[in-house]
C-alpha cells in the first residue's frame, strides 16, 4: 500500500470562464489531519468535492490509496464527507441517518445496530437515537454528521466547513473533540476551513490556497514562522511586510521590540521611528510606528508588569523598532 | 438553542413607555381583529354553514305525493345510496379518480423531477409557463378537443389505422373518461410535485451517493420520501376533482359513465330531490375525509 491516502495531481476545475483550482498537486498521508485553508473563491472546497466525487477535474488526476479514482462516482468511492450544512435526512431519525451508509452496503441489522451504537458513543449522542434532525441543536446534528461518516470507517474522511454554523465556545470545544476522535480512530482527515486559526489548532499540516492555487504546505509552526508568500504571511497570523535589499521580508508584529532611540545598540537589526498610534486591547498593546525610512509596521507587546516600559510609548514618541535577524523571514519567489 | 439570543429587549424604561407600549399593543389586537374579520366571516357565513345546511338536509325527505321537503330527520336517502344504482356509481367513481391519480401520478413525477433539479433555470421557466399555459384555456374546450381526437372518425383513430393497428374507438367510453381527465387535471399534480422537489437541498443528494447510495438507492430512500407531501397535495386535487366532476362524463363518456356528480345534478335538477342530492353529496366528502386520514397515517404531512 501506497503511504499516500490521497494523491492530487496537476488538477484543473472550470465553472464557465472562471478557473476555480489551477493545477493543484497534493499529498495527503495516510493517518494525517490536513487542512486546506484560504478565503472563499480560494477553491479549497471545490478541491474537497472533487476528492469526494461530486465535482470532475477539467484536467488532472486523483489517486485515493494509490488507485486512480479519477473517473469513479461519489458513490464507489471509499470517503465520506460530513457537510457544511450537514445534509442530514429529515425524514429518518438519527440512527437511521447514521445507519444510512451500513444499510446501503447491506451490513446486518444486528452488526449495523452495534456499530451505529459505538459511533454515537465516540460524539456523546447516547440516548437521541430516535430524535429527528428538526429537534436537534446545531452542535448536535453536528455530531449526528460526523457519527454518520465515520461510522462506515472510510479511509479519507472529508470535512467541509464542519464547524462553520456552530457558535464560537461550542466551535472551540468541538475543535479540540474532532481532534481526539481523529486520533482515536486513526482515519485521514481533510477539513476545509477559512478560519487560520481553526486550522492551527486542529491539522499536523496546512495547505494555503488562494485564487485556485497552493500557496504554501507545511506544519503549523513552519507556516507561521515561515511564511512563503506575503499571501500567507497575512493570512495566517498579522505580519510586517517590508522590501529591503530587493528582497520581501515578513515581520512578525509580537517579535518586534521598541526602545528609546538613544538606548545603546544591542546588535540587532533596527529602525528608527515615531509612533503613529497606540491601541490597549489588554492583554496587549498594539502600536502603529512609522519609520523614516517611510513604512508602518505594526508592533505588539504583551502587557507584563515587568514592561514599564509600554505604559510610557504615546503616540509622536520617537523610537527605535529591533528585531533578531533569525525573526525577519525573506520570502520567495514573488519579489525576485 | 441559544438562551442568550431569547434576552427580550423591549423592557421599557419608564411608565410612559410602558403606557405607549400598551397602547400600541392594543391597536395593534384592534389592527388583527380588522383584517381576520372578512375572511372569517367568509369562512363561518359562506363556508361551513352551508356545509352544515347541506348536511341537515341529507336527513330530509322528499315528499312522494306533493314533492315537497320533509323537515323531519330521516336515514332513508342513505339507504336509497346503499342500494340500486348508486353503489356502482359511487364504486366507479372511486376507482375512476384513484387511476387518474395514479396516472397523474406516474407522468408527473419525471416531468416535475426534469424541471426541479435537471432544467436549467431558463428552461424551468418555460416547463412551468407549459404546464400552467393550459389552465388558461376554457376547460369545455380542451373536452372538446379530446372528443375530436377520440371519436370514431378523431385522431386517435385515423393515427392508428395508418399504423396498420385496430382501431381503439375509445370515444364515448369510460377509457375516454380516464384519458380526459388525466390530461385535464395534470397540471394539478405537476405543480406541487415540483415545488417539493425543488426544496429538497442538493446536499441530500451529495450525501446519500456519498454514503455509497445508488441514483435508484437514492431515488428510492430520499427523493420519494421527501417528495411524498408535494405527492399527497397533488393527489388530493386530481382525486378529488375527480370525484366532483360531471361535465367530463356527461361529454366524452357513455352509457355506462355515470358519476357521482351526474347522480347528484340529476337530483337536483331533473328529479328535484334536494334531500337526496344533499345525501349524495355527502359521499365523496366522507371518501375525501378517509383519504386524508389515510395519508397522515403514512406521515405524508410530517415533513411540510
Amino acid at each position: 500500500m501506497s503511504q499516500s491516502a490521497v494523491e492530487v495531481r496537476e488538477v484543473v476545475k472550470r465553472f464557465g470562464d472562471n478557473v476555480v483550482v489551477n493545477g493543484v498537486s497534493l499529498d495527503i498521508l495516510t493517518g494525517e489531519f490536513f487542512t486546506m485553508l484560504g478565503p472563499s473563491g480560494s477553491g479549497k472546497t471545490t478541491l474537497l468535492r472533487m476528492i469526494a466525487g461530486f465535482e470532475a477535474p477539467d484536467a488532472g488526476s486523483i489517486f485515493l490509496q494509490g488507485e486512480d479514482v479519477t473517473a469513479r462516482p461519489a458513490h464507489l468511492r471509499p470517503v465520506n464527507t460530513v457537510f457544511q450544512d450537514y445534509a442530514l435526512f429529515p425524514h429518518m431519525d438519527v440512527v437511521a441517518n447514521v445507519e444510512y451508509g451500513l444499510r446501503v452496503r447491506k451490513v446486518a441489522r444486528k452488526e449495523r445496530r452495534e456499530r451505529a451504537q459505538r459511533a454515537l458513543d465516540m460524539v456523546q449522542l447516547k440516548g437521541l437515537e430516535s430524535r429527528r434532525p428538526a429537534q436537534l441543536s446545531g452542535g448536535q446534528r453536528q455530531r449526528v454528521a460526523l457519527a454518520r461518516a465515520i461510522v462506515n470507517e472510510p479511509a479519507v474522511l472529508l470535512l467541509d466547513e464542519p464547524l462553520g454554523a456552530l457558535d464560537l465556545k461550542l466551535r472551540q470545544e468541538m475543535q479540540v473533540e474532532l481532534k481526539a476522535i481523529q486520533r482515536r480512530v486513526g482515519i485521514t482527515f481533510i477539513y476545509v476551513t477559512h478560519d487560520q486559526e481553526e486550522a492551527m489548532a486542529m491539522s499536523d499540516r496546512i495547505a494555503i490556497m488562494n485564487g485556485g492555487v497552493i500557496e504554501q504546505i507545511g506544519a503549523p509552526r513552519d507556516v507561521y514562522e515561515h511564511p512563503a508568500t506575503p499571501f500567507v504571511a497575512r493570512f495566517i497570523g498579522t505580519s510586517n511586510i517590508l522590501d529591503r535589499g530587493g528582497k520581501r521580508w515578513s515581520l512578525r508584529p509580537e517579535r518586534l521590540r521598541l526602545s528609546l532611540v538613544d538606548a545603546p545598540p544591542t546588535g540587532d537589526d533596527r529602525a528608527p521611528g515615531q509612533i503613529q498610534d497606540v491601541v490597549y486591547l489588554g492583554m496587549m498593546t498594539r502600536y502603529i510606528v512609522h519609520l523614516d525610512s517611510g513604512a508602518d509596521l505594526v508592533v505588539v507587546r504583551t502587557n507584563e508588569g515587568s514592561d514599564a516600559l509600554s505604559a510610557r510609548h504615546a503616540p509622536g514618541d520617537r523610537v527605535m523598532v529591533s528585531w533578531h535577524e533569525r525573526d525577519a523571514v525573506v520570502m520567495d519567489h514573488a519579489l525576485i | 438553542m441559544d438562551p442568550d439570543n431569547g434576552v427580550s429587549t423591549l423592557e421599557p424604561a419608564t411608565s410612559g413607555g410602558t403606557k405607549s407600549l400598551r397602547s400600541s399593543a392594543l391597536s395593534h389586537r384592534w389592527g388583527t381583529a380588522f383584517l381576520l374579520t372578512p375572511p372569517l366571516l367568509w369562512f363561518f357565513v359562506l363556508y361551513v354553514s352551508s356545509l352544515v345546511l347541506m348536511l341537515i338536509t341529507a336527513f330530509w325527505s322528499l315528499n312522494g305525493f306533493t314533492g315537497n321537503v320533509t323537515h323531519q330527520l330521516t336515514g332513508a336517502n342513505f339507504h336509497q345510496i346503499a342500494s340500486g344504482s348508486y353503489p356502482a356509481i359511487i364504486g366507479r367513481t372511486v376507482l375512476l379518480a384513484a387511476l387518474v391519480t395514479v396516472t397523474d401520478a406516474i407522468i408527473a413525477f419525471p416531468f416535475a423531477y426534469v424541471m426541479a433539479r435537471v432544467a436549467t433555470q431558463r428552461a424551468q421557466r418555460l416547463l412551468l409557463v407549459a404546464v400552467l399555459l393550459p389552465l388558461w384555456a376554457s376547460y369545455l374546450a380542451k373536452i372538446y378537443a379530446w372528443i375530436s381526437i377520440l371519436e370514431r372518425g378523431g385522431a386517435l383513430n385515423w393515427t392508428f389505422q395508418h399504423l396498420g393497428l385496430p382501431s381503439p374507438n375509445l370515444g364515448f367510453t369510460n377509457g375516454a373518461m380516464w384519458l380526459t381527465f388525466s390530461y385535464i387535471w395534470l397540471p394539478y399534480m405537476i405543480v406541487p410535485l415540483f415545488g417539493a422537489l425543488e426544496r429538497i437541498p442538493g446536499s441530500l443528494l451529495d450525501a446519500s451517493s456519498d454514503l455509497g447510495a445508488s441514483s435508484w438507492w437514492t431515488f428510492r430512500h430520499v427523493i420519494v420520501p421527501l417528495a411524498l407531501p408535494g405527492l399527497v397535495a397533488g393527489s388530493i386535487f386530481t382525486f378529488s376533482l375527480t370525484l366532483g366532476d360531471y361535465v367530463t362524463p356527461l361529454l366524452v363518456g357513455g352509457a355506462n359513465s355515470t358519476l357521482i356528480g351526474n347522480a347528484i345534478y340529476q337530483n337536483l335538477l331533473d328529479g328535484g330531490n334536494l334531500p337526496l342530492a344533499a345525501a349524495l353529496s355527502t359521499v365523496p366528502i366522507a371518501i375525501m375525509v378517509a383519504y386524508l386520514l389515510v395519508a397522515k397515517r403514512f406521515g405524508a404531512f410530517e415533513s411540510l
